[in-house]
């Protein structure tokens, strides 16, 4: 008797402990370490190689006179600005995508064929989009007697044209977010909708939309944290370049840190505790909100 | 941020199984030359002294060109092997300086180096003492479409006047001048390094890229101004920030473009693009001030002792044939390029033979390049601000100002 109780008292509070902990192990050994480590490394000046010298707060001074610094971080937000178009345009391709006719799932797998394929043969197929001399872009502005333009080659353009790649496949995971979330739409909801006499915008605004919350919620998430780990785009279409301008403050990092070039590790340390930060809020958010949904339950 | 550090772990892990330590009798040896030519010039090397010793087997691992830049700081600390290639001059000074190359002064004293390697040694010294073996360099200089410049009446320019007519006269033929494609940044490194040499001294560029010198000394605005006058009269192929130096050829090849500002290894690409030796030539780059002797840039490509190397005994061995003149003459006849032993045979190739000419006769000094006399850093801020200025001359100014800003944090 006593002894089933105990393994059953086991089971019960063994068990999820046991489950959970190769999960939460590397968790606090790939994530939650490193963390410390990078914000400790950061006030530190050091090659990788020899010894560290402790220099508390410079790096973080010097990165605020850095100009660099300022253009990845203008750069980050007009990333996170931008690529929040990939929502929109996910739901419209999404809602065109939601109709039975033949082949659907042929197209559909041809919209979600960007996200599938790597970042950098995304990336390589826009830097030869771009191309100003042989591009397809500048063979069609041709036609229009416009151009050529050198949009990865100009810094006004650079950015805007990485984002654009960026988005293609972005647009791709927000569709397939949003089909799933229109799978789930209640169909007796519409049905009372039209007997309301409600169509199109009017049904799209207050009969869909507020069921596919939960879709547009990890659709922000997923578009915000892939806007600020920008980095693969950045560094096959341009290595940050024209001189520095196409930089965001994961390259920069990079760049800083492990690249030809850098090998300053707290420095890049402290970039990467700065992005950090910036992450967290949306982290907070996030959580928060997961709390509040947890608990409403 | 996560990916990086796992990234990092992971090549770590990477290079420490590549180099497995070696026991007595295997000398391991880590090079970058995974590219056609260097490739089978190190296979020829290392078959070669095998077979002189036949009592040592040689592990030779093989890494890429961009992977190795990270990979020899993690192999050097962690596992490292014998011998490892490596640059010349500044660029090898923070492993020195880390103490994770070995002093080689005893090869150098030993096998009579300093006399046969002696146009090298001062590239090879820090300190008073030798850090590696030097055994092959290249020369730079204008590479040209001769068959573009006969059509246009126009003679190999010898002074900046010249220079700066032929490029009118090709503008004017609708012909750009100089091709180059900026978009990795250190092809306006060598742009900035012949102007600086001719417009003020290899003595000045030396002090400059040491850090010596402000940037914002008058001196360097004469170099940048030399060069607006270039930008301003349309020299350089448009749009070059999109471009890499290989991207840069393809004007060049079809006649669209005549000149092109580079080293020797150009040469083998611009052939197998179909030019013929009637249609490409070289010359020196041009002299800009009369008053300073002509100084050339041609890089040292080089052979190290891992300070944690287990066979340094067999090391030195390799060291010492790969000094001789015979090892030498042959391992660059494969690479195409230049021999440092004195009594080495330089190939016949034409270029190579101009080469051969330019830099035996060349007085002013004979610097690296601007990534490897300067720092890293700095390097990389400055030939950031060297595209900047191709681009936007009118932001000389700010662009100075930041290079002497890091100047000022890096050297100190």
């Amino acid at each position: 008797m006593s002894a089933s109780r105990a393994s059953r008292f086991n089971q019960r509070s063994l068990a999820p402990v046991l489950f959970l902990a190769p999960a939460v192990l590397f968790f606090m050994f790939y994530v939650i370490f490193p963390i410390f480590q990078s914000i400790q490394i950061s006030l530190y000046d050091w090659d990788g190689l020899g010894a560290k010298t402790y220099v508390g707060i410079d790096n973080y001074v010097e990165l605020m006179d850095d100009e660099a610094f300022y253009t990845s971080l203008k750069n980050n937000v007009i990333w996170l600005v931008l690529y929040m178009l990939a929502i929109p345009a996910g739901l419209f391709i999404a809602l065109f995508l939601n109709q039975t006719v033949f082949g659907m799932r042929l197209y559909k797998s041809l919209f979600f064929f960007p996200f599938v394929i790597s970042q950098v043969v995304v990336g390589l197929v826009f830097t030869w989009f771009y191309d100003p001399s042989y591009g397809l872009l500048n063979v069609i502005l041709g036609w229009f007697s416009l151009g050529p333009v050198a949009i990865l080659g100009d810094e006004t353009w650079v950015t805007y044209g990485i984002i654009f790649a960026g988005l293609w496949p972005q647009t791709a995971y927000c569709m397939i977010l949003y089909i799933t979330g229109l799978n789930a739409v209640d169909p007796e909801q519409i049905e009372a909708g039209r007997l309301d006499n409600a169509k199109g915008w009017n049904m799209l605004r207050y009969i869909i939309l507020p069921q596919l919350k939960p879709a547009t919620f990890i659709a922000i998430v997923v578009t915000v944290i892939g806007a600020l780990r920008s980095f693969d785009l950045v560094s096959i279409m341009t290595a940050g370049g024209p001189w520095g301008s196409s930089r965001v403050l994961a390259y920069y990092m990079y760049e800083k840190a492990f690249s030809e070039y850098g090998f300053r590790m707290g420095y890049g340390a402290a970039i990467a505790v700065v992005l950090f930060l910036i992450m967290m809020i949306y982290i907070t958010v996030f959580l928060v909100k997961m709390y509040r949904d947890e608990k409403g339950h | 941020m996560v990916t990086k550090f796992k990234t990092t772990i992971a090549a770590l892990a990477a290079s420490t199984i590549l180099a497995t330590s070696a026991f007595a009798g295997e000398l391991v040896i880590n090079t970058d030359t995974s590219d056609p030519a260097p490739k089978a010039a190190f296979e020829q090397l290392i078959a070669d002294f095998e077979a002189a010793n036949p009592d040592i087997t040689v592990k030779w691992n093989l890494f890429d060109h961009e992977g190795y830049k990270t990979s020899i700081r993690n192999f050097l600390t962690a596992d490292a092997p014998d011998l490892a290639n490596w640059y010349a001059g500044n660029r090898m000074l923070p492993y020195v300086n880390a103490g994770l190359f070995e002093d080689v002064t005893d090869v150098w004293d030993d096998n009579g180096l300093n006399e046969t390697l002696a146009s090298a040694a001062g590239s090879m010294t820090i300190d008073g003492k030798k850090w590696g073996v030097p055994y092959t360099y290249y020369q730079w200089g204008v590479y040209y479409r001769k068959d573009i410049f006969e059509a246009n009446n126009i003679d190999v320019p010898t002074n900046w006047d010249q220079f700066k007519a032929a490029g009118a006269t090709l503008t004017a033929a609708g012909v750009t001048p100089i091709t180059i494609g900026t978009k990795y940044l250190w092809t306006a490194g060598g742009v900035f390094d012949y102007l600086n040499l001719r417009t003020n001294g290899y003595e000045f560029h030396m002090a400059l890229t040491k850090g010596e010198v402000e940037w914002t000394d008058p001196r360097v605005v004469d170099t940048m101004n030399n060069w607006k006058e270039l930008i301003d009269a349309d020299f350089f192929l448009e749009n070059h920030t999109s471009y890499s130096w290989q991207e840069a050829l393809a004007p060049m090849v079809a006649g669209d473009a005549a000149m092109y500002i580079m080293g020797n290894f150009a040469v083998a690409p611009l052939r197998e693009a179909g030019l013929s030796d009637d249609q490409l030539g070289f010359f020196q780059f041009p002299l800009i001030n009369p008053d300073v002797p002509l100084a050339e840039e041609a890089p040292t490509d080089t052979l190290h002792i891992p300070a944690n190397a287990s066979n340094k005994e067999d090391a030195r061995k390799f060291l010492a044939f790969l000094a001789t003149a015979d090892a030498q003459t042959k391992i660059n006849e494969t690479l195409g390029q230049l021999p440092i032993h004195k009594d080495a045979t330089v190939g016949d190739d034409k270029f190579l033979q101009a080469g051969y000419a330019m830099l035996s006769a060349t007085d002013g000094g004979i610097a690296q390049f601007f990534d490897r006399d300067a720092p890293a850093e700095m390097a990389k801020i400055g030939m950031e601000g060297f595209q900047e200025f191709m681009v936007k001359p009118e932001r000389l100014d700010a662009i100075l100002a930041r290079l002497e800003k890091t100047r000022q944090r890096v050297y100190k």
